[in-house]
Protein backbone atom coordinates (compact mmCIF):
# COMPACT_ATOMS: atom_id res chain seq x y z
CA UNK A 1 0.00 0.00 0.00
CA UNK A 2 1.44 3.38 -0.99
CA UNK A 3 1.17 6.68 0.83
CA UNK A 4 -2.58 6.67 0.55
CA UNK A 5 -4.78 9.17 2.36
CA UNK A 6 -4.83 8.53 6.08
CA UNK A 7 -7.57 6.08 6.96
CA UNK A 8 -10.02 6.71 9.77
CA UNK A 9 -9.38 4.86 13.03
CA UNK A 10 -10.11 1.16 12.85
CA UNK A 11 -13.46 0.22 14.40
CA UNK A 12 -13.44 -3.55 14.08
CA UNK A 13 -11.34 -6.59 13.18
CA UNK A 14 -12.65 -9.67 11.39
CA UNK A 15 -10.69 -12.92 11.30
CA UNK A 16 -11.31 -16.08 9.29
CA UNK A 17 -9.55 -19.39 9.75
CA UNK A 18 -10.04 -23.03 8.87
CA UNK A 19 -7.65 -26.01 9.03
CA UNK A 20 -4.95 -25.14 11.57
CA UNK A 21 -7.10 -22.41 13.11
CA UNK A 22 -6.69 -23.43 16.74
CA UNK A 23 -2.92 -22.99 16.86
CA UNK A 24 -3.06 -19.73 14.91
CA UNK A 25 -5.75 -18.21 17.12
CA UNK A 26 -3.97 -19.41 20.26
CA UNK A 27 -1.03 -17.27 19.16
CA UNK A 28 -2.94 -14.18 18.05
CA UNK A 29 -5.80 -13.71 20.48
CA UNK A 30 -3.98 -14.21 23.82
CA UNK A 31 -1.42 -11.63 22.59
CA UNK A 32 -4.02 -8.87 22.53
CA UNK A 33 -3.61 -6.57 25.54
CA UNK A 34 -6.30 -5.99 28.13
CA UNK A 35 -6.51 -2.39 26.84
CA UNK A 36 -7.48 -3.59 23.35
CA UNK A 37 -10.50 -1.46 22.51
CA UNK A 38 -11.89 -2.98 19.32
CA UNK A 39 -14.43 -5.73 18.74
CA UNK A 40 -12.96 -8.83 17.07
CA UNK A 41 -15.24 -11.11 15.04
CA UNK A 42 -14.06 -14.61 14.22
CA UNK A 43 -15.30 -17.31 11.88
CA UNK A 44 -13.68 -20.70 12.26
CA UNK A 45 -14.82 -23.71 10.29
CA UNK A 46 -15.81 -26.36 12.79
CA UNK A 47 -17.89 -29.46 12.16
CA UNK A 48 -21.59 -28.76 12.76
CA UNK A 49 -23.11 -30.64 15.71
CA UNK A 50 -20.07 -29.73 17.78
CA UNK A 51 -20.11 -27.01 20.34
CA UNK A 52 -17.45 -24.43 19.92
CA UNK A 53 -14.86 -25.79 22.35
CA UNK A 54 -12.49 -23.18 21.02
CA UNK A 55 -14.45 -20.48 22.83
CA UNK A 56 -13.92 -22.01 26.27
CA UNK A 57 -10.30 -22.81 25.47
CA UNK A 58 -9.60 -19.19 24.50
CA UNK A 59 -11.60 -17.74 27.38
CA UNK A 60 -9.04 -19.23 29.72
CA UNK A 61 -6.10 -17.84 27.78
CA UNK A 62 -7.18 -14.36 26.69
CA UNK A 63 -7.22 -11.05 28.51
CA UNK A 64 -10.23 -10.02 26.44
CA UNK A 65 -13.76 -11.33 26.83
CA UNK A 66 -14.27 -14.26 24.46
CA UNK A 67 -17.82 -15.40 23.67
CA UNK A 68 -20.10 -16.97 21.13
CA UNK A 69 -21.99 -14.28 19.24
CA UNK A 70 -25.70 -13.92 19.94
CA UNK A 71 -28.41 -12.69 17.62
CA UNK A 72 -28.99 -8.88 17.84
CA UNK A 73 -26.13 -8.47 20.29
CA UNK A 74 -24.43 -5.06 20.12
CA UNK A 75 -20.74 -5.08 19.22
CA UNK A 76 -18.56 -4.18 22.18
CA UNK A 77 -14.89 -3.22 22.13
CA UNK A 78 -12.38 -5.50 23.80
CA UNK A 79 -14.55 -8.52 23.07
CA UNK A 80 -13.95 -11.47 20.75
CA UNK A 81 -17.14 -12.80 19.17
CA UNK A 82 -17.12 -16.26 17.59
CA UNK A 83 -19.71 -17.33 15.03
CA UNK A 84 -21.88 -20.11 16.51
CA UNK A 85 -21.38 -23.45 14.77
CA UNK A 86 -23.85 -24.12 11.95
CA UNK A 87 -24.89 -20.44 11.69
CA UNK A 88 -23.56 -17.61 9.58
CA UNK A 89 -22.51 -14.49 11.48
CA UNK A 90 -23.23 -11.07 9.99
CA UNK A 91 -22.80 -7.46 11.08
CA UNK A 92 -25.67 -5.03 10.62
CA UNK A 93 -24.92 -1.44 9.69
CA UNK A 94 -26.20 -0.30 13.10
CA UNK A 95 -23.34 -2.19 14.76
CA UNK A 96 -25.35 -5.15 16.03
CA UNK A 97 -24.74 -8.80 15.18
CA UNK A 98 -27.06 -11.12 13.29
CA UNK A 99 -27.00 -14.85 12.66
CA UNK A 100 -28.59 -16.80 9.83
CA UNK A 101 -29.26 -20.36 8.73
CA UNK A 102 -28.98 -19.45 5.06
CA UNK A 103 -27.43 -22.17 2.99
CA UNK A 104 -23.71 -22.84 3.35
CA UNK A 105 -21.36 -20.64 1.31
CA UNK A 106 -18.21 -22.37 0.00
CA UNK A 107 -19.62 -25.49 1.69
CA UNK A 108 -19.22 -23.64 4.97
CA UNK A 109 -21.60 -22.43 7.64
CA UNK A 110 -20.40 -20.24 9.20
CA UNK A 111 -18.73 -18.76 6.15
CA UNK A 112 -15.87 -16.27 6.28
CA UNK A 113 -17.16 -14.54 3.13
CA UNK A 114 -20.56 -13.88 4.71
CA UNK A 115 -19.00 -12.25 7.80
CA UNK A 116 -16.41 -10.23 5.87
CA UNK A 117 -18.85 -8.94 3.25
CA UNK A 118 -21.37 -7.76 5.81
CA UNK A 119 -18.64 -6.24 7.99
CA UNK A 120 -17.16 -4.44 4.97
CA UNK A 121 -20.60 -2.98 4.41
CA UNK A 122 -20.97 -1.90 7.99
CA UNK A 123 -17.46 -0.53 8.62
CA UNK A 124 -16.00 0.34 5.20
CA UNK A 125 -12.52 1.83 5.59
CA UNK A 126 -12.57 1.32 9.34
CA UNK A 127 -12.27 -2.47 9.08
CA UNK A 128 -9.28 -4.80 9.24
CA UNK A 129 -9.82 -8.23 7.68
CA UNK A 130 -7.45 -11.11 8.42
CA UNK A 131 -7.41 -14.41 6.53
CA UNK A 132 -5.45 -17.18 8.24
CA UNK A 133 -4.58 -20.79 7.53
CA UNK A 134 -7.09 -23.05 5.76
CA UNK A 135 -7.51 -25.72 3.13
CA UNK A 136 -10.33 -24.15 1.10
CA UNK A 137 -11.16 -20.84 -0.62
CA UNK A 138 -13.57 -19.29 1.86
CA UNK A 139 -12.59 -15.74 2.77
CA UNK A 140 -11.17 -14.78 -0.64
CA UNK A 141 -14.32 -13.00 -1.85
CA UNK A 142 -14.84 -11.59 1.64
CA UNK A 143 -11.36 -10.08 1.82
CA UNK A 144 -11.91 -8.63 -1.65
CA UNK A 145 -15.02 -6.91 -0.30
CA UNK A 146 -12.98 -5.53 2.60
CA UNK A 147 -10.38 -3.96 0.29
CA UNK A 148 -13.03 -2.70 -2.14
CA UNK A 149 -14.72 -0.90 0.73
CA UNK A 150 -11.38 0.72 1.59
CA UNK A 151 -10.55 -1.47 4.55
CA UNK A 152 -7.22 -3.07 5.41
CA UNK A 153 -6.50 -6.65 4.29
CA UNK A 154 -4.02 -8.97 5.97
CA UNK A 155 -3.19 -12.53 4.94
CA UNK A 156 -1.14 -15.05 6.85
CA UNK A 157 2.11 -15.80 5.02
CA UNK A 158 1.27 -18.96 3.03
CA UNK A 159 4.86 -20.20 3.40
CA UNK A 160 4.42 -20.49 7.13
CA UNK A 161 0.73 -21.32 7.34
CA UNK A 162 -0.47 -24.73 8.52
CA UNK A 163 -2.56 -24.94 5.30
CA UNK A 164 -1.70 -22.58 2.47
CA UNK A 165 -4.72 -22.87 0.18
CA UNK A 166 -6.89 -20.30 1.92
CA UNK A 167 -4.15 -17.62 2.27
CA UNK A 168 -3.16 -18.18 -1.38
CA UNK A 169 -6.76 -17.81 -2.59
CA UNK A 170 -7.16 -14.64 -0.52
CA UNK A 171 -3.94 -13.18 -1.96
CA UNK A 172 -5.01 -13.99 -5.46
CA UNK A 173 -8.28 -12.13 -4.91
CA UNK A 174 -6.64 -9.25 -3.01
CA UNK A 175 -3.03 -8.81 -4.23
CA UNK A 176 -2.75 -5.58 -2.24
CA UNK A 177 -3.16 -7.42 1.07
CA UNK A 178 -0.29 -7.27 3.54
CA UNK A 179 1.41 -10.64 4.04
CA UNK A 180 2.43 -11.34 7.64
CA UNK A 181 3.46 -14.21 9.86
CA UNK A 182 1.21 -15.12 12.76
CA UNK A 183 3.52 -13.30 15.20
CA UNK A 184 3.53 -10.18 13.04
CA UNK A 185 -0.27 -10.28 12.84
CA UNK A 186 -0.45 -10.55 16.62
CA UNK A 187 1.76 -7.50 17.17
CA UNK A 188 0.09 -5.49 14.40
CA UNK A 189 -3.37 -6.07 15.89
CA UNK A 190 -2.09 -5.32 19.40
CA UNK A 191 -0.73 -1.97 18.20
CA UNK A 192 -4.09 -1.13 16.61
CA UNK A 193 -5.97 -1.57 19.77
CA UNK A 194 -3.68 0.49 21.97
CA UNK A 195 -2.82 3.49 19.79
CA UNK A 196 -6.38 4.76 19.67
CA UNK B 1 -21.76 0.90 -7.75
CA UNK B 2 -21.57 2.66 -4.37
CA UNK B 3 -22.98 0.54 -1.54
CA UNK B 4 -25.20 3.42 -0.46
CA UNK B 5 -27.01 3.19 -3.80
CA UNK B 6 -27.51 -0.56 -3.44
CA UNK B 7 -28.88 0.00 0.05
CA UNK B 8 -31.31 2.57 -1.30
CA UNK B 9 -32.39 0.22 -4.10
CA UNK B 10 -33.11 -2.47 -1.51
CA UNK B 11 -35.16 -0.10 0.60
CA UNK B 12 -37.20 0.91 -2.45
CA UNK B 13 -37.71 -2.69 -3.59
CA UNK B 14 -38.96 -3.73 -0.15
CA UNK B 15 -41.35 -0.77 -0.13
CA UNK B 16 -42.55 -1.74 -3.62
CA UNK B 17 -43.17 -5.35 -2.58
CA UNK B 18 -45.20 -4.12 0.36
CA UNK B 19 -47.28 -1.56 -1.49
CA UNK B 20 -47.91 -3.72 -4.55
CA UNK B 21 -48.26 -7.21 -3.03
CA UNK B 22 -48.52 -6.68 0.77
CA UNK B 23 -45.44 -8.76 1.44
CA UNK B 24 -43.68 -6.87 4.20
CA UNK B 25 -39.94 -7.45 4.48
CA UNK B 26 -39.22 -3.91 5.59
CA UNK B 27 -38.37 -5.02 9.11
CA UNK B 28 -36.29 -8.01 8.20
CA UNK B 29 -32.66 -7.99 9.36
CA UNK B 30 -31.01 -6.07 6.57
CA UNK B 31 -27.64 -7.82 6.17
CA UNK B 32 -29.20 -11.17 5.23
CA UNK B 33 -31.83 -9.56 2.99
CA UNK B 34 -29.08 -7.75 1.16
CA UNK B 35 -27.12 -10.96 0.58
CA UNK B 36 -30.19 -12.66 -0.78
CA UNK B 37 -31.25 -9.80 -3.04
CA UNK B 38 -27.76 -9.38 -4.45
CA UNK B 39 -27.74 -13.12 -5.10
CA UNK B 40 -31.16 -12.88 -6.79
CA UNK B 41 -29.97 -9.97 -8.93
CA UNK B 42 -26.88 -11.87 -10.07
CA UNK B 43 -28.52 -15.27 -10.61
CA UNK B 44 -31.57 -13.85 -12.39
CA UNK B 45 -29.20 -11.69 -14.47
CA UNK B 46 -30.58 -8.26 -13.65
CA UNK B 47 -28.10 -5.40 -14.02
CA UNK B 48 -29.38 -3.74 -10.85
CA UNK B 49 -31.82 -4.29 -8.01
CA UNK B 50 -33.84 -1.39 -9.42
CA UNK B 51 -34.26 -3.34 -12.66
CA UNK B 52 -35.51 -6.27 -10.64
CA UNK B 53 -37.98 -3.95 -8.90
CA UNK B 54 -39.24 -2.67 -12.25
CA UNK B 55 -39.90 -6.24 -13.39
CA UNK B 56 -41.64 -7.43 -10.24
CA UNK B 57 -43.88 -4.35 -10.12
CA UNK B 58 -45.19 -4.96 -13.63
CA UNK B 59 -44.97 -8.74 -13.86
CA UNK B 60 -46.65 -10.63 -10.98
CA UNK B 61 -45.19 -13.91 -12.25
CA UNK B 62 -41.84 -12.61 -11.04
CA UNK B 63 -43.07 -12.45 -7.44
CA UNK B 64 -42.78 -16.18 -6.58
CA UNK B 65 -39.22 -16.29 -7.84
CA UNK B 66 -38.26 -13.35 -5.71
CA UNK B 67 -40.11 -14.77 -2.69
CA UNK B 68 -38.00 -17.90 -2.96
CA UNK B 69 -34.89 -15.82 -2.50
CA UNK B 70 -36.41 -13.80 0.32
CA UNK B 71 -38.06 -16.52 2.36
CA UNK B 72 -37.10 -20.11 1.68
CA UNK B 73 -35.08 -21.82 4.35
CA UNK B 74 -33.75 -25.28 3.83
CA UNK B 75 -33.96 -27.06 7.16
CA UNK B 76 -33.48 -30.63 8.29
CA UNK B 77 -35.89 -33.02 9.93
CA UNK B 78 -35.15 -33.14 13.67
CA UNK B 79 -32.59 -30.33 13.29
CA UNK B 80 -30.93 -29.96 16.72
CA UNK B 81 -31.99 -33.42 17.95
CA UNK B 82 -31.61 -32.37 21.59
CA UNK B 83 -34.52 -29.93 21.10
CA UNK B 84 -36.82 -32.77 20.06
CA UNK B 85 -35.50 -34.92 22.87
CA UNK B 86 -36.37 -32.15 25.33
CA UNK B 87 -39.88 -31.87 23.86
CA UNK B 88 -40.26 -35.62 24.16
CA UNK B 89 -38.98 -35.90 27.70
CA UNK B 90 -40.07 -32.63 29.30
CA UNK B 91 -42.92 -31.03 27.35
CA UNK B 92 -45.01 -33.90 26.01
CA UNK B 93 -45.60 -35.40 29.48
CA UNK B 94 -47.39 -32.11 30.30
CA UNK B 95 -49.31 -32.09 27.04
CA UNK B 96 -50.54 -35.63 27.72
CA UNK B 97 -52.81 -34.24 30.42
CA UNK B 98 -54.93 -32.38 27.82
CA UNK B 99 -57.81 -34.08 25.98
CA UNK B 100 -57.07 -32.14 22.78
CA UNK B 101 -54.05 -30.18 21.62
CA UNK B 102 -53.10 -27.49 19.17
CA UNK B 103 -49.55 -27.06 17.87
CA UNK B 104 -48.35 -24.21 15.66
CA UNK B 105 -45.27 -24.47 13.50
CA UNK B 106 -44.72 -20.81 12.60
CA UNK B 107 -42.57 -20.28 9.52
CA UNK B 108 -42.86 -23.92 8.46
CA UNK B 109 -41.04 -23.37 5.14
CA UNK B 110 -40.79 -26.65 3.23
CA UNK B 111 -42.17 -28.72 6.10
CA UNK B 112 -39.23 -30.59 7.64
CA UNK B 113 -40.19 -29.46 11.14
CA UNK B 114 -43.87 -30.27 10.56
CA UNK B 115 -43.14 -33.91 9.77
CA UNK B 116 -40.64 -34.11 12.62
CA UNK B 117 -43.27 -32.98 15.13
CA UNK B 118 -45.96 -35.19 13.59
CA UNK B 119 -43.68 -38.22 13.97
CA UNK B 120 -42.73 -37.23 17.51
CA UNK B 121 -46.39 -36.85 18.51
CA UNK B 122 -47.26 -40.17 16.88
CA UNK B 123 -44.45 -41.94 18.70
CA UNK B 124 -45.65 -40.51 21.99
CA UNK B 125 -49.28 -41.41 21.35
CA UNK B 126 -50.51 -37.82 21.05
CA UNK B 127 -50.97 -37.46 17.32
CA UNK B 128 -54.65 -38.39 17.15
CA UNK B 129 -55.70 -35.72 19.61
CA UNK B 130 -53.56 -32.97 18.12
CA UNK B 131 -54.28 -30.42 15.42
CA UNK B 132 -51.16 -28.95 13.80
CA UNK B 133 -51.06 -25.56 12.12
CA UNK B 134 -48.19 -25.09 9.70
CA UNK B 135 -47.93 -21.50 8.50
CA UNK B 136 -45.68 -19.62 6.14
CA UNK B 137 -45.91 -16.59 3.88
CA UNK B 138 -44.53 -18.35 0.81
CA UNK B 139 -47.28 -20.28 -1.05
CA UNK B 140 -44.76 -22.44 -2.91
CA UNK B 141 -43.04 -23.43 0.33
CA UNK B 142 -46.45 -24.32 1.82
CA UNK B 143 -47.23 -26.48 -1.22
CA UNK B 144 -43.87 -28.23 -0.88
CA UNK B 145 -44.53 -28.78 2.83
CA UNK B 146 -47.91 -30.27 2.04
CA UNK B 147 -46.39 -32.57 -0.60
CA UNK B 148 -43.82 -33.91 1.89
CA UNK B 149 -41.31 -35.06 -0.72
CA UNK B 150 -37.58 -34.71 -0.05
CA UNK B 151 -34.47 -35.72 -1.98
CA UNK B 152 -33.30 -39.13 -0.87
CA UNK B 153 -29.78 -37.88 -0.24
CA UNK B 154 -31.07 -35.81 2.68
CA UNK B 155 -32.64 -38.81 4.42
CA UNK B 156 -29.43 -40.11 5.96
CA UNK B 157 -29.04 -36.90 7.97
CA UNK B 158 -32.76 -36.88 8.86
CA UNK B 159 -32.48 -40.48 10.10
CA UNK B 160 -29.39 -39.75 12.16
CA UNK B 161 -31.11 -36.72 13.75
CA UNK B 162 -34.27 -38.71 14.45
CA UNK B 163 -32.31 -41.40 16.27
CA UNK B 164 -30.42 -38.81 18.32
CA UNK B 165 -33.75 -37.22 19.30
CA UNK B 166 -34.69 -40.45 21.07
CA UNK B 167 -36.93 -41.72 18.25
CA UNK B 168 -38.85 -44.86 19.21
CA UNK B 169 -39.44 -45.97 15.64
CA UNK B 170 -37.50 -46.08 12.41
CA UNK B 171 -37.79 -43.07 10.16
CA UNK B 172 -38.14 -45.45 7.22
CA UNK B 173 -41.55 -46.44 8.62
CA UNK B 174 -42.80 -43.02 7.50
CA UNK B 175 -41.69 -42.67 3.90
CA UNK B 176 -41.54 -44.53 0.62
CA UNK B 177 -38.42 -44.18 -1.48
CA UNK B 178 -38.83 -43.87 -5.22
CA UNK B 179 -36.83 -42.28 -8.03
CA UNK B 180 -34.32 -40.64 -5.72
CA UNK B 181 -37.02 -39.12 -3.55
CA UNK B 182 -38.56 -39.90 -0.19
CA UNK B 183 -42.33 -39.44 -0.13
CA UNK B 184 -43.63 -39.03 3.40
CA UNK B 185 -46.71 -40.91 4.55
CA UNK B 186 -49.84 -38.83 3.97
CA UNK B 187 -51.37 -39.95 7.25
CA UNK B 188 -48.71 -37.77 8.91
CA UNK B 189 -50.48 -34.71 7.55
CA UNK B 190 -54.07 -35.82 8.12
CA UNK B 191 -54.20 -33.54 11.12
CA UNK B 192 -52.10 -30.71 9.71
CA UNK B 193 -53.62 -27.47 8.43
CA UNK B 194 -51.25 -25.68 6.03
CA UNK B 195 -52.02 -22.01 5.94
CA UNK B 196 -50.78 -18.65 4.77
CA UNK B 197 -49.99 -16.52 7.81
CA UNK B 198 -47.59 -13.65 8.34
CA UNK B 199 -45.94 -12.94 11.67
CA UNK B 200 -45.45 -9.41 10.40
CA UNK B 201 -49.01 -8.44 9.51
CA UNK B 202 -51.44 -11.12 10.75
CA UNK B 203 -53.01 -11.72 14.16
CA UNK B 204 -53.76 -14.49 16.63
CA UNK B 205 -55.89 -17.25 15.09
CA UNK B 206 -56.18 -20.03 17.68
CA UNK B 207 -55.20 -20.98 21.22
CA UNK B 208 -52.07 -23.13 21.11
CA UNK B 209 -50.49 -25.54 23.56
CA UNK B 210 -47.13 -25.54 21.79
CA UNK B 211 -45.63 -23.09 19.31
CA UNK B 212 -42.41 -24.01 17.57
CA UNK B 213 -40.75 -21.15 15.70
CA UNK B 214 -37.11 -21.88 15.17
CA UNK B 215 -34.62 -19.82 13.21
CA UNK B 216 -37.37 -17.63 11.81
CA UNK B 217 -37.06 -14.59 14.05
CA UNK B 218 -33.29 -14.33 13.52
CA UNK B 219 -34.32 -12.80 10.19
CA UNK B 220 -36.37 -10.08 11.89
CA UNK B 221 -35.17 -6.80 13.35
CA UNK B 222 -35.74 -6.20 17.04
CA UNK B 223 -39.14 -4.41 16.82
CA UNK B 224 -40.49 -7.15 14.54
CA UNK B 225 -39.14 -9.84 16.86
CA UNK B 226 -41.03 -8.18 19.66
CA UNK B 227 -44.23 -8.15 17.61
CA UNK B 228 -43.89 -11.86 16.83
CA UNK B 229 -43.10 -12.82 20.42
CA UNK B 230 -46.09 -10.77 21.62
CA UNK B 231 -48.24 -12.61 19.09
CA UNK B 232 -46.96 -15.95 20.38
CA UNK B 233 -47.68 -14.94 23.95
CA UNK B 234 -51.24 -14.01 23.06
CA UNK B 235 -51.68 -17.22 21.03
CA UNK B 236 -50.64 -19.56 23.82
CA UNK B 237 -53.02 -21.30 26.14
CA UNK B 238 -52.43 -20.98 29.85
CA UNK B 239 -48.97 -22.42 30.58
CA UNK B 240 -48.43 -23.14 26.89
CA UNK B 241 -44.97 -23.76 25.49
CA UNK B 242 -42.81 -21.84 23.03
CA UNK B 243 -39.75 -23.39 21.36
CA UNK B 244 -37.11 -21.25 19.65
CA UNK B 245 -33.92 -21.95 17.71
CA UNK B 246 -30.82 -23.00 19.63
CA UNK B 247 -29.19 -19.56 19.26
CA UNK B 248 -32.34 -17.53 19.83
CA UNK B 249 -33.41 -16.07 23.13
CA UNK B 250 -36.14 -14.04 24.78
CA UNK B 251 -33.51 -12.32 26.87
CA UNK B 252 -33.44 -9.10 24.82
CA UNK B 253 -37.20 -9.06 24.19
CA UNK B 254 -39.77 -6.67 25.60
CA UNK B 255 -41.89 -9.75 26.40
CA UNK B 256 -39.19 -11.61 28.35
CA UNK B 257 -41.26 -11.25 31.53
CA UNK B 258 -44.19 -13.06 29.93
CA UNK B 259 -42.34 -16.36 29.81
CA UNK B 260 -40.29 -18.56 32.09
CA UNK B 261 -37.38 -20.76 31.00
CA UNK B 262 -38.77 -24.28 30.90
CA UNK B 263 -35.83 -26.18 29.40
CA UNK B 264 -33.19 -23.43 29.44
CA UNK B 265 -30.48 -25.09 27.32
CA UNK B 266 -32.98 -25.96 24.60
CA UNK B 267 -34.74 -22.58 24.37
CA UNK B 268 -38.08 -24.00 25.42
CA UNK B 269 -40.16 -21.42 27.27
CA UNK B 270 -43.45 -21.59 29.11
CA UNK B 271 -46.05 -18.86 29.18
CA UNK B 272 -45.97 -17.28 32.62
CA UNK B 273 -49.31 -16.53 34.22
CA UNK B 274 -49.69 -13.30 36.17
Amino acid sequence: MSAAPVKPPVKAVVIGASAGAVQALLTILPALPASFALPVLVVVHVPPDRDNVLVSLLQAKCRLTVKEAEDKEPLVGGTVFFAPSDYHLLVETDGTLAISTDEPVNYSRPSIDVLFESAADAFGEALVGVVLTGANHDGAAGLRAVTQAGGTAIVEDPNFAHSRAMPLAALEASPEAAIMTIDAIASYLSSLGTTR
Amino acid sequence: MPEAVVDLEIQLLLEALYQRYHYDFRHYARASIKRRLVQARDQLAFPTISAMQDRVLHDPSMLPRLLDYLTVQVSEMFRDPSYFRALRESVLPHLKTYPSLKVWIAGSSTGEEVYSLAILFREEGLYDRTLFYATDINPEALAAAEAGVYPLDRIRKFTENHQKSGGRSSLSDYYTAAYGRAVFDKTLRERVVFSDHSLVTDAVFAEMHLISCRNVMIYFDRPLQDRAIGLFHDSLARKGFLGLGSKESLRFSAHAGGFSDFVPGEKIYQRREP
